[in-house]
């Protein structure tokens, strides 16, 4: 009989360290880039991060709680839309405005999950695309925010939000330019959460229980797993940070309309597409995705339609032949987890005691 | 678990088994369940008291799972009343029951696949008791001793032999440390070794104070652990008493083992 009194519990691998320490550093890399990086490239970094933060809310909602939703674009509009109401009708800064866009999308999550959680399946899904159109037809009755036709927001809002006046110092830029700047701060930090915080939630005992749901629903119930508590709060965390997202895309745009906000090819179609080239239900996956992402939008924005069209093909493609993504390709080939969850067992003496 | 984990360990000094006039932990009814025109479970009524261990038998599609499914919540009765350590638990979802204190194994295992084997020992006692990993993580390697899987703690459940995996659904249910054990042909599809290994356990389990409510095809199994045997046919109870007894009644005889007398 082994020793049972001297064991521990371990998540770490060598190669979890190892991306531990390369993600800090291309943290620190992010944070000063400004300084060195165009202006092209900034806008770049910024599209790539906000589709990153709303692939990983995706992918928590679907790879990991089972709640295929193609309604997303409902909490990036709302969201977006509850930052422009305030800040046009009331003149609130923009900045602190985002949190506006996460706690409405938050309430707009409340009555939705309680419709859609009566469905199931590709009605749950369908379901939550008719919530959106709802919410899109809703909004564009909102005259004072240009009804259906949209709306800007003031120069002035943009160029005097929190920070914008000390980036255009400190950098010697333009306004347009610190505009970028800062929204693209923002964008890093809100992935950075995103991802730290959707790992840290899988790490919880929460987080296990939604694994186990998802491989066995009845036998999760029979040893005392809440599963509408767990689906509720996967949901609403999906929500708010979608929201935040929504609204800090347009923001930076600067303009927005209803079928801009509410696009279901932009917020969620593309989403879709990223999780799953990527790899659906890994951290790592939507991040390699929305590489692959931008790098087929850009070397084929010049070819029109046949855009779509690959996307479309490769998608499929992908799904009939590596259905894990490709990193799933990647981690069974070489056996690598850069965020790893599983909980090791080990018997003997233990650093984690 | 600390309190099972140690009953489990001090299996040597054994209590006896608890009489009859214990109080009791589990009581059905009349409950009743059909499924469409089908009466798989018909006005049944029985009591169990705290430390026994009754034993199920009868033919296949006597209503014994179904049965199992009632107690557990699995499955809602259409009429009748089940009480558990004295409270109506006949409209209690099974999540709830659980926290109560009635564990379970299924008839198929059912493990967590993409988990590992600790892991599955994890969810169940860190949900069904409400604690921390922290606070759950001994018990649980406890538990993983005790029942001969602690060489594949850290593999995957779908991986498992079936001896192994009938092994993670006891392992896993006691996990939420239960002060009912509900087990649904644990012994079924063993060898005979592997069938002398899993039952020695599971009277250890019994003799740490635990209440077992067992379905077993392998009568000489269950008749080395119980102290009563209950025995279904067609959704009806037709016979309760001490093991010898029951088989010896000739009624049981004939439903049950099918020979004419």
């Amino acid at each position: 009989m082994s020793d049972v009194t001297t064991y521990s519990v371990t998540t770490r691998t060598r190669a979890s360290v190892v991306a531990g320490l390369i993600a800090l550093a291309l943290a620190v890399v992010a944070v000063v880039l400004p300084a060195f990086a165009s202006r092209a490239l900034i806008q770049d970094l910024f599209f790539i991060l906000t589709m990153l933060s709303l692939a990983q809310y995706w992918n928590l909602l679907a790879g990991y709680g089972g709640l295929v939703s193609v309604g997303q674009q409902a909490f990036v509009g709302f969201g977006a839309y509850m930052l422009f109401g305030p800040v046009i009708l009331w003149g609130l800064n923009p900045v602190p405005a985002l949190l506006l866009s996460g706690v409405f999308a938050l309430l707009l999550a409340l009555p939705t999950a309680f419709f859609a959680f009566r469905l199931h399946g590709a009605y749950f899904a369908i379901g939550t695309w008719v919530v959106a159109e709802v919410v899109r037809l809703s909004v564009a009755m909102w005259k004072d925010v240009g009804g259906g036709t949209g709306t800007s927001l003031p120069r002035e809002a943009r160029s005097e939000m929190w920070g914008v006046p000390q980036i255009e110092a400190m950098f010697d830029v333009r306004t347009s330019a610190a505009q970028d700047i800062l929204a693209y701060w923002i964008a890093l930090a809100v992935a950075v959460a995103t991802i730290g915080g959707i790992y840290a939630f899988l790490r919880t005992k929460r987080g296990l229980s939604l694994a186990a749901l998802r491989d066995n629903a009845e036998a999760a119930r029979s040893v005392g797993v809440d599963a509408a508590r767990i689906k509720w709060t996967v949901f609403l965390i999906a929500a708010f940070g979608t929201g935040i997202v929504g609204g800090l895309i347009f923001l930076q745009n600067g303009r927005i309309s209803p079928d801009s906000a509410f696009s279901v090819i932009d917020w969620t179609a593309f989403v879709i597409f990223i999780v799953v080239i990527g790899g659906i239900g890994t951290i790592e996956g939507p991040i390699l995705g929305v590489l692959v992402f931008f790098f087929l939008q850009t070397f084929l924005a010049d070819f029109g339609s046949w855009y779509l069209l690959t996307l479309g093909a490769l998608g499929i493609a992908i799904m009939l032949f590596a259905p894990r993504g490709l990193w799933g390709l990647i981690s069974e080939k070489t056996g690598l987890h850069l965020f790893p969850i599983q909980r090791r067992l080990v018997i003997g003496p233990g650093r984690d005691r | 678990m600390a309190q099972t984990a140690s009953q489990i360990a001090g299996s040597g000094s054994a209590p006896e088994p608890a009489p009859d006039s214990a109080p009791r932990i589990l009581s059905l009814t009349g409950v009743c369940k059909s499924f469409g025109a089908l009466k798989v479970t018909d006005e049944v009524s029985f009591e169990l008291p705290q430390g026994q261990a009754l034993g199920i038998i009868g033919p296949n599609g006597a209503g014994k799972s179904t049965l199992f499914n009632l107690i557990t919540g699995n499955i809602a009765a259409d009429a009748g009343r089940i009480e558990f350590l004295d409270t109506d638990v006949t409209r209690t979802p099974p999540m709830s029951r659980c926290l109560m204190g009635i564990g379970r194994s299924f008839q198929i295992p059912q493990p967590f696949d993409k988990l590992t084997v600790f892991e599955n020992l994890l969810v169940a006692a860190t949900h069904g008791r409400k604690l921390s990993e922290r606070e759950v993580g001994s018990d649980c390697a406890a538990i993983l001793d005790r029942t001969g899987l602690m060489r594949v703690a850290n593999s995957p459940a779908g991986s498992l032999s079936l001896l192994q995996r009938k092994r993670l659904e006891l392992a896993r249910a006691l996990a939420t440390d239960p002060k009912l054990l509900l087990l649904d042909e644990i012994a079924g599809g063993l060898t005979d070794a592997e069938c002398v290994e899993l039952v020695d356990t599971i009277r250890a389990i019994h003799r740490g104070g635990t209440t077992i409510v067992w379905i077993e095809h392998v009568l000489h199994a269950l008749t080395s652990v119980v102290e009563r045997i209950l025995v279904l046919d067609f959704g009806r109870v037709v016979a309760v008493g001490p093991p010898d007894e029951v088989m010896a009644s000739k009624e049981v005889r004939e439903i049950y083992l099918g020979i004419e007398v």
